[in-house]
């Protein structure tokens, strides 16, 4: 899986899961939920706060990966 | 179809603009540039407020411009200096000019309110105007609406099957995203890592790998205009190092500017910087030919898309896959900029 490349603080990711058809929707508040298409994805992580949970540990800063520059 | 205004678009390539007067028709605006005398560029409405006559089809004097039909003659900002055979000129008798900036070999202008236009909001390609990479570059008119180059550029799987034999193999439409989306700069960012892949000619010719790669793709879309490809490709388990340049890999910053032109018009502004075979002519003048050709292909592609588009009923359901969220994501910032803002909003 493709490691996190944005650091902001409002970040929404979807990740393809690799070796799946499934895609996974990790929010910024770290709520998270699995889907097989990415329009019903989108609509559940932009609502956010509606329906995310709060997450029940907190998740370390993602590591920005150096871009070639 | 509606436009983002109050935005920051390419206009041009700097070395586009210079004494000769350039037409261009930016979100639907016809604009006219120019480069005074002393080298700035200049972005003026491109129709003499007399008559609407295109002061592109003028003629410059000094830094300013005459209109070819009856001589209204306008300076750097717009202002009429000149009315023929009277000496009061009218005090409507001006044309608006828009703010340019010339950053990284583009003219940038802003469309929509000047007193809004903010020179530090607009997004970077430091590789263009950079000495340690070449460039090979181009603009391809595209008779088709801007979202469709947007949806094309931000799934790039379809390299695999437009452009088999250029940049298109196998692994790009086999290999699962990461999308992601910071909600605050207005970011998409979609990431493609391929750990070991077939080598395109594209990059098999001019970085003289031979075998399989490592080939990472890495979209970083600035909406509405600025799309940057930051391509890294390296022989098949080279990763780069944990500290330190990523010298065993080759590098390529890929770069367009998407400019809504009309509704159904864009100007698809191509650009490829690369950190390798930096001096070598035939590498340019391959790599200048092969992204000719991608950027075509696509241009055939997508001006057909518009035909169909503009020929069925409205509200047709489209569908979308994984291969789609990134496009998705864009789609939807473009229309928050509009002033939307639904997800999987229609073209």
């Amino acid at each position: 899986m493709n490691r996190p490349m944005l650091t902001g603080d409002r970040v929404y990711r979807i990740h393809w899961m690799p070796g799946t058809d499934i895609l996974r929707g990790v929010c910024h508040c770290g709520a998270e939920r699995t889907a097989e298409e990415p329009v019903e994805l989108w609509e559940w992580l932009l609502a956010h706060p509606q329906g995310h949970q709060a997450p029940t540990a907190s998740t370390p800063a993602p590591q920005r990966l150096a871009v070639p520059a | 179809m509606p436009f983002a205004r109050d935005q920051w678009y390419v206009a041009a390539y700097g070395s586009e603009v210079g004494r000769e007067l350039l037409a261009r028709t930016v979100l639907g605006e016809p604009l006219v540039l120019y480069r005074t005398e002393a080298g700035e560029a200049v972005a003026l409405a491109d129709r003499c407020v007399h008559r609407r006559y295109p002061l592109s089809e003028s003629r410059l004097e000094g830094d300013t411009i005459v209109c070819g039909y009856h001589g209204f003659t306008y300076d750097q900002t717009g202002t009429c200096v000149f009315v023929p055979g009277q000496q009061r000129i009218p005090r409507t008798a001006r044309v608006a000019s828009y703010p340019v900036v010339e950053q990284d070999s583009f003219v940038w202008v802003w469309i929509g309110d000047r007193e809004r236009a903010d020179p530090t909001s607009i997004p970077r390609a430091p590789w263009l105007d950079d000495p340690a990479y070449t460039v090979v570059r181009g603009m391809a008119p595209l008779n088709a609406r801007y979202q469709l180059l947007v949806d094309n550029l931000m799934d790039l799987s379809h390299e695999t099957y437009l452009h088999g034999g250029y940049i298109g193999t196998p692994e790009v439409a086999n290999t699962p995203i990461t999308t992601e989306v910071d909600e605050e700069k207005g970011i998409v960012y979609v990431s493609r890592h391929m750990d070991d892949a077939e080598c395109p000619p594209f990059y098999a010719r001019s970085t003289g790998i031979q075998g399989r790669i490592t080939r990472w793709q890495d979209i970083e879309f600035h909406p509405p205009c600025l799309y940057l490809l930051h391509s890294r490709i390296a022989p098949q388990g080279v990763y780069p190092p944990a500290e330190g340049p990523d010298s065993d890999a080759f590098h390529a910053e890929i770069v367009y500017a998407i400019t809504p032109s009309t509704e159904n018009t864009t100007y698809d502004f191509w650009a490829v910087a690369r950190d390798f075979a930096i001096d070598d002519e035939s590498v340019s003048e391959y790599l200048y030919q092969s992204n000719h050709t991608v950027v075509m292909q696509d241009v055939t592609a997508l001006n057909l898309l518009e035909q169909v588009i503009a020929a069925e009923p409205d509200k047709y359901q489209e569908l979308s896959i994984n291969i789609d969220t990134g496009g998705l994501a864009a789609r939807r910032l473009l229309a928050r900029m509009i002033g939307s803002g639904a997800v999987g909003a229609p073209q």
